[in-house]
């Protein structure tokens, strides 16, 4: 081979933090707005509903929309692997619902609840592999599978459970995800470790860069990002370590959910950004012809996503059932639209090949506070479903807009 | 100095009634551009299927660095270093150069994506091309140009060492400054010593880069020509038909 010939080639690390910057900025001009729009938009939303009602920031508010949106940020990271392949699952919400009728059947029929979660999960693999055979196997548009399975599993609750069957779970440790908090050191020492092992896996990846030899982007910017995020949750903590509680009893501390969250969106993020699976998941999002042509098994890389939305949708379902305390035949059933606007607000793309599991857990905030805000404003439920759909409506013609903008020339 | 690098005999291909091709016999030789030409419907495609596994011979023989082999699947083509640049590419646009050089063939470090030692491989290849058209090599390719996406097709064959490169219509869809860039491209990769094959319909083209010229009428190799011994006026005769070289 050749040896080495001068050229400019660059490869995005080199220059200072201003250089990085400007970069950056010309990134968002160029269309690769990711969730920039949905930050802009929680601060914003934030602003006016603080504005608007004085319990919109209380402490006692702001731990309940983490508590909120934990269900509807995970359904909506279990919706981003099928939208990556600009896919959809409509069935997801129903899925996690019959995945929980089960459940409660095998507990009122004696079961241990561990291993009666155990077959709930594999009801939520074997429906996420059906719907992936059926749409990448057979060919069938996910659209019409998936609507098919959302009005047949719908069924299939009310079968499982019965007209108006709302069954109590009575599995302290299943309610103990929604309804319980960590002592106060709990929430520093999972800030903590987190920033920790973000440290250690950034500068493992400068070290791997630099031993062959290439350039690394200034370690500052490491720095400035951990301390802007560490900040925001130390603020964060602090507000939910204090005593929120109105009665006697002291309610304080982070919800348990929040840890439970953070570890399988990170997995989530893993596998998506680190692996060959998800390397091969945005290819085949973003051109599945190039992809089998580059030796990809397209077919398995589809059904594989179903199956992971169905797991993820069932541990949505495991936070619903804990919230309420209680699973009943109609659950899953609307949640499913706000989780595909949630993942779309946050700027995951409907045409597939981009978007990003933070994008998903923005958008949720975004919708959850959106739920919340109004309804602390006691606007009617008929304005809340308006502002959600203006907003998704908005974030699904930026998407539009963006994609034009980001030089698709020649196709479409 | 240059050794056949693939040889075909007596390459016979026919759908149902229709003989598509008729005993072909063709040689390719390291460092060496060889065009095919022939006017649409003269067996090109259906040639270059057969090479690249998409489509296999119904009878006939392929010898592929001195030993006889048979090429049924493209992982077989790609085993045997055979890549195929596509007319439309095959680049997804939402990945940027680096991982789409390295689709389907990733670096693997415990596990993950060795994207360091990824983006070095990828940049090495750019660069022994002497490409200068691409400033970064994270660049996602939706925001390159027709001309630096057949660039990153090409760099991409480099990477995986391929023995022979197959271009189909490199230069279709680009303007005059881009096809001047693309055939140098195809020159470099044929002095690092790979043989290879370009389909063009462009003669002008054809002349500014080819070494041998084939030309396919009606299923059959009606002429194998030194590019400095023909001349433009000849290979439009064997293209149509009205020409025909003695002994075929």
């Amino acid at each position: 081979m050749a040896e080495k010939i001068e050229t400019s080639l660059a490869s995005g690390h080199e220059g200072t933090v201003r250089d990085q910057t400007r970069a950056y900025l010309l990134r968002l001009k160029d269309g690769e707005m990711g969730s920039v729009p949905a930050i802009g938009a929680t601060i914003v939303l934030a602003l006016v509903f603080q504005y608007l009602s004085p319990f919109f920031f209380t402490n006692i508010n702001f731990a309940n929309m983490f508590v909120q949106a934990a269900e509807l940020t995970m359904l909506a990271a279990a919706l981003v692997f099928v939208i990556l392949l600009a896919e959809i699952d409509l069935a997801a919400g129903v899925t996690a619902g019959v995945a929980m009728a089960v459940f409660i059947r095998l507990l009122k029929a004696g079961w241990a609840w561990i291993p009666a979660l155990g077959v709930s999960f594999v009801v939520g693999i074997v429906v996420g592999f059906v719907i992936g055979y059926v749409v990448a196997k057979i060919g069938v548009p996910s659209f019409v599978v998936t609507l098919a399975f959302f009005l047949g599993f719908q069924g299939l609750q009310l079968l499982l459970l019965g007209e108006g069957g709302v069954y109590r779970i009575e599995v302290p440790q299943v309610i103990a995800v929604m309804n319980s908090n960590m002592p106060a050191w709990g929430g520093w020492v999972m800030l903590a470790v987190s920033l920790a092992i973000s440290f250690v896996i950034s500068i493992w990846d400068r070290a791997r860069r630099a031993r062959v030899g290439l350039v690394n982007k200034p370690f500052s910017i490491i720095i400035m990002k951990l301390g802007a995020v560490g900040t925001l949750a130390a603020i964060a903590i602090s507000i939910m370590n204090t005593n929120r509680s109105q009665g006697a009893i002291p309610i304080q501390g982070v919800p348990i959910v929040v840890p439970i969250t953070l570890v399988i969106l990170a997995i989530c993020t893993l596998i998506l950004d680190r692996t060959k699976f998800g390397r091969h998941l945005y290819a085949v999002g973003g051109n599945p012809e190039a992809a089998r042509r580059a030796g990809i098994k397209v077919v398995s890389i589809r059904i594989w996503a179903f199956i992971i939305c169905a797991i993820l949708a069932v541990v949505s379902g495991l936070f619903h059932a804990s919230r309420l305390q209680s699973v009943d035949g109609s659950a899953g059933k609307t949640i499913v639209l706000s989780g595909v606007a949630a993942a779309v607000v946050g700027g995951v793309s409907l045409f597939g090949g981009r978007g990003r599991i933070s994008h998903a857990v923005i958008g949720a905030f975004v919708i959850t506070m959106i739920d919340n805000g109004l309804g602390l404003l006691q606007m009617p439920a008929g304005v809340n479903y308006l502002v959600q759909g203006g907003v998704l409506l908005l974030a699904a013609t930026i998407d539009a807009l963006a994609r034009r903008r980001g030089g698709v020339v020649g196709r479409n | 100095m240059s050794s056949p690098v693939v040889q075909l005999k007596d390459i016979k291909k026919s759908f149902g009634p229709v003989d598509v091709l008729k005993g072909i016999d063709m040689t390719c030789y390291a460092g060496q551009v060889t065009a095919l030409v022939g006017d649409n419907g003269a067996g090109k495609s259906t040639l270059i299927k057969g090479l690249s596994g998409v489509q296999p011979y119904d009878s006939g023989q392929v010898v592929f660095a001195g030993e006889d082999v048979s090429i049924t699947t493209p992982g077989q083509a790609s085993s045997y270093g055979i890549e195929v640049v596509y007319q439309d590419l095959a680049l997804c646009e939402n990945l940027d150069i680096v991982q789409n050089m390295f689709l389907g063939h990733e670096e693997i470090l415990r596990g993950t994506l060795h994207e360091p030692e990824m983006e070095r491989l990828a940049t090495k290849a750019l660069q022994s091309l002497s490409v200068k058209t691409v400033k970064s090599v994270r660049q996602k390719v939706s925001s390159l140009s027709g001309g630096q996406r057949q660039t990153v097709a090409i760099a991409r064959s480099v990477l995986r060492e391929a023995k022979l490169v197959i271009l189909d219509e490199p230069t279709a869809a680009l303007g005059v400054a881009q096809t001047e860039q693309v055939l140098n491209l195809v020159k470099r990769l044929a002095s690092q010593g790979v043989a290879v094959i370009i389909i063009s319909h462009n003669l002008n083209d054809v002349f500014q880069v080819a070494d041998q010229i084939s030309v396919l009428y009606l299923g059959k190799m009606v002429a194998n020509l030194d590019r400095r011994e023909t001349t433009y006026d000849d290979v439009v005769g064997y293209i149509t038909g009205t020409k025909s070289q003695e002994g075929n």
